[in-house]
């Protein structure tokens, strides 16, 4: 067998480690326990696999190696014990177990960065040294969200079900923020300053397609699912050769995946048809307007500027009001989108987009000096590598 | 499982309430039986205490116990009452808390076993 690659292990891992947490779950009746044998396994598969090669039915080695730990671990408690044994091959959790799962993992009563961490290792198979990297957290931070978050979801009887029809609106945009989040997070990094780590915007499209398959009426889940490929179908002409960002009127729209593009079109159409509109949804038709312009100056900016006051009205946020007041430019022209973000300083002082928005447009309207100010600001409130080299680029040439 | 429901006030609502003529105080302590009576089957025991200004508070790691008036925390949000239920799990106590039609915070506990 060959040496896998790192991209291979986290496919084969992310695949079956959800799917035997989802049966463990049910079978053993504890979440906690049945969470710690497949984090076992996994561990145990990326010690053995990367030397080894992956075996050829890799879900029967991680259900071997959790449930032989499982009857070690648990032989204090034949209750579980004997479930244990009991394990059906081949491991087939009942579609409703994995969306169980997902909803145990995000559930309100969790704190954020607890909900984002279990997903990532009871759905997607993360250790918690592959989330601590992704995060830039220490692992014994992880581990103790981890920990706390178990114990909670035991002691104050967090269930593992799905939600009632009254409560399932709620809960599903629950699990779509801890998703939406995970994505903008993995959206930015470039991939290969990291490429031992496992790459978020791909577990948040996994988890996206996981939710969409087991709620495909969900419009909603849809169209996150849509914003997440949209935006990962263009993720190739988004960096240059340096990890640099290229801004989207100069991207080579050549490099797009413009069948990936017609596709979360499509998606986006059948969850539209339902009407029943919502901020992904909407996130996502915006995105649709620029993917599907053949130029930038096709850009239908009236169009944009409809969906964003239809997002504002749906979902007020001051940093929706600024992403509207650059769609205003070009609609409205500069002056009109300076006098918006300008009402939007107090609300946004610490947001870097912000200033490099203001930036832009004081540039358009023949302001050097207070542009570059502005850029200087936001160049002070930003960490994100790739952005810095953009803002400094500007400092630099303008 | 078992868990309390603390109801909690804040100034905003016993101002509120106060201010309430009588008739709308009657209805609003009519909402509140009736989510009792609705829930009467999950409810194990309730409590309602009298404002803050009539507690007295011990403290007993200090050498001498100490008494004082008012109580232990002086906040802006306080404890009124106590419901104890018994339901399936926390997404049922859920339910029920959101339900509540009084003061504006209620914090979800699990009975230790």
């Amino acid at each position: 067998m060959s040496r896998p690659t790192y991209a291979e292990l986290a496919r084969v891992v992310r695949d079956h480690a959800g799917r035997l947490a989802a049966s463990l779950v049910h079978l053993v009746g504890d979440f906690a326990a049945a969470e710690d044998l497949v984090a076992d396994a996994v561990e145990a598969a990326l010690t053995h696999w990367p030397v080894e090669g992956i075996p050829d039915r890799p879900d029967a080695w991680l259900y071997t190696v959790a449930r032989r730990r499982g009857l070690d671990q648990l032989r204090r408690d034949n209750r579980h014990r004997q479930k244990l044994a009991l394990l059906p091959w081949p491991v087939e959790p009942r579609p409703d177990d994995r969306l169980r799962l997902v909803f145990t993992c995000c559930h309100p009563a969790l704190p954020r960065s607890a909900q984002i961490a279990l997903t990532l290792r009871v759905v997607c198979g993360l250790t918690t040294a592959q989330i601590a990297r992704a995060f830039l957290v220490s692992e014994s931070t992880v581990g103790q969200r981890i920990t706390r978050a178990k114990r909670k979801i035991s002691d104050a009887g967090i269930p593992y079900r799905i939600p009632s029809a009254d409560e399932l609106g709620d809960r599903v945009a629950e699990v779509l923020a801890v998703i939406y989040l995970l994505f903008n997070e993995g959206y930015l990094s470039t991939g290969d300053q990291q490429a031992h780590a496992r790459d978020l915007a791909e577990e948040a499209e996994f988890l996206a397609t996981l939710l969409h398959t087991l709620m495909p009426t969900e419009p909603e889940v849809a169209g996150l699912l849509a914003l997440i490929r949209l935006h990962r179908a263009r993720a190739a002409a988004r960096f240059d050769d340096r990890d640099g960002i290229v801004p989207l009127p100069r991207q080579d729209r050549s490099r797009w995946d413009h069948d990936a593009i017609a596709a979360a079109g499509r998606l986006l159409a059948r969850a539209a048809a339902q009407k029943r509109p919502g901020p992904y949804q909407l996130q996502a038709a915006i995105v649709a307007c620029h993917a599907e312009a053949p130029r930038w100056e096709d850009t239908d900016w009236p169009q944009i500027l409809v969906l964003y006051d239809m997002l504002l009205h749906l979902a007020p946020s001051p940093v929706t009001r600024l992403h509207r007041a650059v769609a205003l430019r070009y609609v409205a022209g500069p002056a009109a989108a300076l006098a918006e973000v300008d009402a939007l300083r107090d609300d946004l002082a610490g947001y870097h987009l912000l200033h490099a928005t203001r930036a832009e447009l004081l540039r358009d309207l023949g302001d050097a000096t207070g542009a570059r100010a502005a850029d200087e600001r936001a160049l002070a409130l930003t960490a994100n590598p790739a952005e810095r080299s953009l803002l400094r680029q500007r400092l630099d040439w303008t | 499982m078992k868990y309390v429901l603390m109801f909690v006030e804040t100034e905003q609502f016993a101002a509120d309430l106060a201010a309430m003529d009588e008739p709308e105080q009657e209805r609003a302590y009519a909402r509140v039986r009736q989510w009792f009576a609705d829930h009467h089957d999950k409810i194990t025991h309730h409590t309602h205490l009298m404002p803050p200004d009539t507690a007295t508070t011990l403290r007993l790691d200090r050498g001498e116990p100490l008494i004082s008036d008012g109580p232990f925390v002086e906040g802006k949000e306080i404890v009124s009452g106590f419901a104890e239920i018994d339901v399936a799990d926390l997404d049922e106590a859920l339910r029920i808390a959101r339900s509540w039609p009084a003061c504006p915070v209620v914090e979800i506990r699990p009975i230790a076993a």
